[in-house]
């Protein structure tokens, strides 16, 4: 066993709640820099070019990028060779979370009840995905999701009949409904397969991988790049403004499902979508 | 040449206003999104008066992230628009004329905005650090329990804004 002190998991997780909100993937970046270069529409191509100046701001002045700094998307991967000592880890996860929040003049946007909405004035609680993998080491993701996007994320229980069309049209007509509220160029993650919850948990999941990444299946590959193409057809462009820029890119994660099922998710990630990891 | 305009403005203004053009905006603009919205609603029916002057006057759909020690205003930006469409159309009957967010608008705001005369202005979500830097003075003006969700009149230089629904009611094309 190798023991990892719960203090450590807290200052980890307030860093990372900063450095997700503060600077923008270097991926995303270069996808910005790149669409700057092929955007056929002029506000299209101002809006791109705001978007890097401020990712600029944002590091050199340690602003957040955007106001909305979300709800704090925990995903932790614990060897099952690690011992938590010093204190529990959901505990020292919300209060790395109220840490890094108030220190880096982050946004609380979290309210305790979903009807009776009072701010809970630390962002917390968190949303903590626990997987136990092998090993000795604990992956700590940080990935705070802004509610402009997820707003207008969706979850679907396909038939097996409607195929991979059926899937397609699902995940571009979701694109679509969402305009420019989700702040376009949008980062697309899909779940397909599992159950309900699973495909919902595979498609925040697949917001993770890198822009450009593939499924590892050819099959599925060739189908993130196809979407990839069709969403940009649909012509919203940045901020909604119009243009061929409308998506960044497609990731699909995939799992064995039921006969009867062909559940589909989709999380919209916007331009900002933010992840910083660390490994204990 | 980019138009530039500035708060409070005059009927004139806002009539020459074209769906689709890019504007820089000027002068103070008052926050308020869902839950500050759904106040100020709450005031209009008891027949309460309004913490802010709604005649030609601005309302931001933003929450901005706590000022940094030394800045005037943390990281600022627009919410999605849509969310205030159940309460717009009476902010605009009390005479509210123009709204700044991000998005499309419901019928009934779009409505609203051709028969009292008013715009919609979309500006670029996520590009918060930058806007920041277009607010020159951040004062809190009601509903300080509402935390980033309280009203905020905040003083801005150059906002750059589009219209994206004129007072014909029009969107871009």
């Amino acid at each position: 066993m190798r023991d990892i002190d719960a203090g450590a998991i807290e200052e980890t997780v307030a860093r990372l709640c900063v450095e997700a909100n503060i600077r923008l993937n270097t991926d995303i970046k270069e996808a910005l820099s790149a669409a700057r270069l092929t955007e056929t529409s002029e506000n299209g191509r101002t809006v791109l070019g705001m978007l890097l100046e401020n990712a600029s701001i944002a590091v050199n002045e340690h602003m957040p990028i955007c106001q909305d700094t979300g709800m704090a998307v925990v995903f932790l991967e614990i060897g099952q060779d690690v011992r938590i000592t010093g204190g529990f880890i959901g505990e020292a996860i919300y209060a790395g979370v109220r840490d890094g929040y108030k220190n880096g003049y982050l946004r609380n946007s979290v309210v305790s009840d979903p009807i009776n909405r009072v701010n809970t004035n630390d962002n917390t609680p968190a949303i903590i995905h626990y997987e136990i993998v092998r090993g000795d080491r604990l992956k700590i993701i940080v990935a705070p999701k802004g509610f402009g996007s997820e707003n207008m994320s969706a979850v679907k229980m396909l038939k097996p009949s409607d195929g991979i069309e059926g899937v397609k049209r699902f995940i571009a007509e979701t694109v679509k409904l969402a305009g420019a509220n989700p702040c376009p160029p949008v980062i697309i993650g899909a779940g397909i397969g599992g159950t309900m919850d699973k495909a919902a948990y595979l498609s925040k999941k697949a917001l993770l991988r890198p822009i450009g990444s593939h499924h590892k299946d050819a099959f599925w590959a060739g189908v993130e790049d196809e979407l990839l193409a069709s969403v940009n057809d649909l012509g919203i462009g940045p901020a909604g403004l119009k243009g061929n820029t409308t998506a960044l890119g497609v990731m699909i994660e995939t799992f064995p499902t039921h006969i009867a099922g062909l559940p589909a998710a989709v999380n919209i990630g916007c331009h900002v979508t933010r992840r910083a990891e660390a490994v204990l | 040449m980019t138009r530039e305009i500035m708060t409070p403005l005059n009927d004139e203004t806002i009539l020459s206003l074209r769906a689709g053009r890019m504007v820089y905006l000027s002068g103070p603009v008052y926050t308020a999104r869902d839950a500050a919205h759904k106040k100020l609603v709450e005031l209009i029916n008891a027949g309460l008066p309004s913490p802010f002057p709604f005649e030609g006057q601005a309302v931001f759909y933003a929450g901005p992230c706590p000022a940094p020690p030394g800045k005037i205003i943390g990281s600022v930006g627009p919410t999605t628009s849509s969310r205030m469409d159940a309460y717009s159309p009476l902010l605009i009957e009390h005479g509210l004329k123009i709204m700044i967010g991000k998005g499309e608008r419901g019928e009934a705001v779009q409505q609203a905005v051709a028969r009292f005369k008013g715009v919609y202005l979309t500006a670029v979500g996520g590009a918060a650090a930058l806007t920041a830097r277009c607010v020159k003075e951040a004062r809190l003006i009601a509903f300080e329990e509402l935390g980033a969700e309280a009203v905020r009149m905040l003083t801005v230089e150059k906002l750059p804004l589009y219209v994206a629904i004129d007072a014909n009611g029009l969107l871009p094309e």
